[in-house]
């Protein structure tokens, strides 16, 4: 369970984020939405120490990850970036090994790990082994990502747009993959996104936020039918309106 | 050619010496400066402002200021330590300036994946910046390999042997064989280095063990062997060989390799050779200790050492006075006079010094307005200088520095009309020219003597005496045609020195 308390980031006068406080269920996948700039990530990244709070805490499971070394906290914490950050010297196995090798898992384990995991996420161990990460596709460098995030066996997941770089056709797929594996490890998870249709999709809850503070969390279904305001409601509508949009090109006949 | 290659292993050791250990040294402090750059931020501007600073000082200039600078905290201020510090801090901009960008330039989104999947910071610094890094670090490093190798030809003239030594001496004798071994050597050298490091990076970047032990290896026997050759004389140091020095000019090799000669005839004793060391250098080497003996000339210790600037001094008090200066201010015996002097002369074409009707250097004085005038490189900031033109009031078109040994053929061909020669250089009949009397005795008398340090006279007492029996063997003409031997006739100043020898010898017993 993760839980943020009066979470609080000023940038001297400037507040990134503003008292924001949500708890994540076990196996929970809470997505947070928002504009640009609204504080999204900067939450996301208080809670593995990325960024110290101003004021407030983050607790994890009973324990204020305050009083966690930071490199000891991060290990137990799934990350998955936005920019992927494979390390270019790194083979695709060393990527996806760097967390348990910082564990002090021994070369076995670690093996078959690497194995099992590139796996799960959809890519041949035997071809994509000893490969680059300059000689593979954006999709198959965030599967990559994903893989390395889960390597050392965390209970919870940050995930920072992760999809937010790729074409329509392999996010969806990358989509899929991502619900498949979660629901097989029952994940807690912290998924950022400003993609409302991915929102829609993979959320348990959604919590908009909007310049630093949290407006309002619910499920799907509470968001569309409830809003708290017009900007929620707004928001919510997007893949809606978009829809009509299209249907209004293709069909001639429903002129407005 | 033989000749040439037959010191190639000594100079090639020598100079691996200077370039390797300088280099270790150079990573040795630029690596981790340049780390700690990039952690304290404030730091960055001083340190690349220093090493850039040292940079834009000529390397010349760098190896040649650390004489006095190391004379000044009592250092060996000749030879090889000089070398190494300043070779040290000439390798250290390249890689310091690599090591800093490398490590600035890695990924900010890769630092912060690295600090997310939960490296402590010194893990993030070795498993990510510093591989991320390092082909651009051994840029750096590559290029301070070329550059020390280049620019460590420039120890010789700072007392540490190396290929420089080919180049300086060459220059100066006019064997262009040597000069071209020198710089094919060191060219060479700077390629199989370059080519070595970057085999090691290649071999890491790429994961080709064989790769790396090779070059690794090859690299290790280098050192191994550096090191083994540098620290062999720390055992032997007594029956360390004597050190002979000489100058830069052709007369110098010539008796510096007839002194070795001599001293291996009458005494037995072994000697080396430090070559082509700067006028005031060598004296400086000399009170130091680190040469024994060498030929300097009377007039040039009279106004550099003394800072006499009189007229007119008669030749046999003036070297009584300087003997006894040696002696008590820095312990120096004056061994002998060789009987020739070596002076200052300016001269000029003969047929123009006919045309405008000079004969004496006071003859010049009304012409001088009109006429460029080359010399080599000391002259005009020597004494000397001021004490001519005070005398005679010369002021010349031009002044021209050049190297000594070009100055003949620039004024033979024009491209000046007046240098000032050495009185006892072939050059000056070999090429036409006339040696203007110094009618009004502005320029002291030159005998060439032979000094002494003071360590050699303690310890090997039998030296001295037989460096006290080539009193007056050398008159001017004898030298004026070893030097021609060597300048025009391209013999080597060792084999002019061993016949003079070989005819001394005969001579003395035959005469007793």
């Amino acid at each position: 369970m993760i839980e943020l308390r009066g979470l609080t980031k000023r940038y001297g006068t400037v507040a990134a984020v503003e008292d924001v406080s949500l708890t994540v269920s076990d196996g929970e996948l809470l997505v947070l939405v928002g504009e640009s700039g609204c504080g999204k990530t900067t939450t996301l990244k208080m809670i593995n120490r990325l960024i110290e709070p101003t004021s407030g805490a983050v607790w994890l499971d009973k324990t204020d990850v305050g009083a966690i070394r930071p490199s000891d906290l991060r290990r137990r914490i799934g990350y998955v970036f936005q920019k992927v950050g494979l390390f270019p010297h790194m083979t695709v196995a060393e990527n996806v090994a760097v967390t348990p090798a910082l564990l002090g898992w021994d070369a076995t384990r670690i093996a078959t790990r690497v194995e099992a995991l590139l796996e799960l996420v959809e890519l041949d161990p035997a071809e994509m082994r000893d490969r680059h990460p300059a000689e593979l596709s954006g999709g198959q460098q965030q599967r990559v990502g994903v893989a390395r995030a889960l390597a050392a066996e965390p209970r919870v997941m940050l995930l920072d747009e992760p999809f937010g770089a790729l074409d329509p056709l392999t996010r969806e797929r990358l989509q899929e993959s991502f619900v498949g594996i979660r629901r097989r490890l029952g994940l807690t998870a912290l998924f950022v996104t400003h993609d409302m249709v991915e929102a829609l999709m993979l959320g348990d809850r959604i919590a908009v936020m909007s310049q630093g503070r949290v407006i309002q969390i619910g499920s799907p279904r509470d968001l569309v039918q409830r809003p708290a305001d017009e900007y929620v409601q707004q928001l919510m509508h997007t893949p809606r309106r978009q829809t009509e949009v299209v249907d209004r090109l293709l069909d001639p006949g429903i002129a407005p | 050619m033989s000749e040439q290659l037959a010191l190639l292993p000594g100079y090639l050791t020598a100079h691996l010496q200077l370039t390797l250990l300088a280099l270790l040294f150079s990573t040795a402090i630029s690596l981790p400066l340049g780390v700690a750059v990039t952690r304290v931020r404030w730091l960055e501007a001083p340190a690349l402002g220093i090493a850039g600073v040292i940079q834009t000082i000529p390397s010349l200039a760098l190896l040649a200021v650390m004489v006095p600078l190391l004379a000044y905290f009592n250092l060996q201020s000749i030879g090889f330590l000089p070398a190494i510090v300043g070779l040290t801090l000439y390798g250290v901009l390249p890689i310091l300036r690599n090591t800093v960008t490398g490590i600035a330039g890695v990924d900010p989104a890769l630092k912060e994946a690295a600090r997310g999947v939960g490296m402590t910071s010194g893990q993030q610094f070795s498993r990510v910046e510093l591989p991320l890094a390092m082909p651009v670090i051994v840029a750096g490093l590559r290029t301070a390999t070329v550059w020390v190798v280049g620019i460590a030809t420039l120890s010789t003239p700072v007392g540490a042997t190396s290929l420089g030594n080919y180049i300086f001496s060459g220059l100066q004798t006019r064997n262009y064989t040597a000069v071209l071994v020198g710089c094919v050597a060191a060219a060479g050298l700077a390629l199989v280095l370059d080519h070595l490091v970057r085999a090691v990076e290649d071999g890491v970047r790429t994961r080709r063990r064989a790769r790396v032990a090779v070059a690794l290896g090859v690299l290790a026997a280098l050192f191994t062997y550096t090191m083994a050759t540098l620290a062999a004389p720390l055992w032997g140091d007594r029956d360390r060989p004597i050190r002979i020095g000489s100058k830069t000019f052709t007369e110098q090799y010539i008796l510096s390799a007839m002194l070795g000669r001599w001293i291996q005839d009458e005494t037995g004793d072994s000697s080396t050779l430090t070559q082509s060391l700067g006028s005031l250098v060598a004296f400086d080497a000399l009170v130091a200790g680190d040469i024994d003996v060498y030929v300097d000339y009377s007039g040039t210790l009279w106004a550099n050492e003394m800072g006499r600037d009189t007229l007119s001094v008669d030749r046999a008090d003036l070297l009584r006075e300087v003997e006894a200066f040696l002696c008590d201010t820095h312990g120096i015996t004056l061994a002998a006079a060789l009987g020739f002097e070596n002076a200052y002369a300016l001269a000029m074409r003969r047929t123009h010094a006919e045309a405008l009707g000079v004969r004496r250097i006071s003859d010049l004085t009304r012409h001088a307005r009109t006429l460029p005038m080359g010399s080599d490189y000391e002259f005009f900031a020597r004494p000397e200088w001021d004490a001519l033109r005070t005398a005679y009031g010369l002021e010349f078109a031009e002044l021209r520095s050049m190297d000594s040994a070009l100055m003949y053929e620039a004024v033979a061909r024009g491209n000046v009309d007046v240098i000032s020669a050495f009185s006892t250089d072939g050059r000056i009949a070999a090429f036409d020219l006339r040696a203007l009397d110094d009618d009004r005795n502005a320029i002291p008398p030159y005998d060439a003597v032979i000094l002494v340090s003071r360590r050699l006279v303690a310890e090997r007492p039998e030296v001295l005496d037989a460096l006290a029996r080539l009193a007056g063997t050398i008159d001017a003409e004898t030298m004026r045609q070893m030097n021609l031997a060597v300048d025009e006739q391209g013999q080597a100043p060792s084999a002019v020195a061993a016949a003079f020898v070989e005819t001394l010898r005969a001579k003395m017993k035959n005469g007793g």
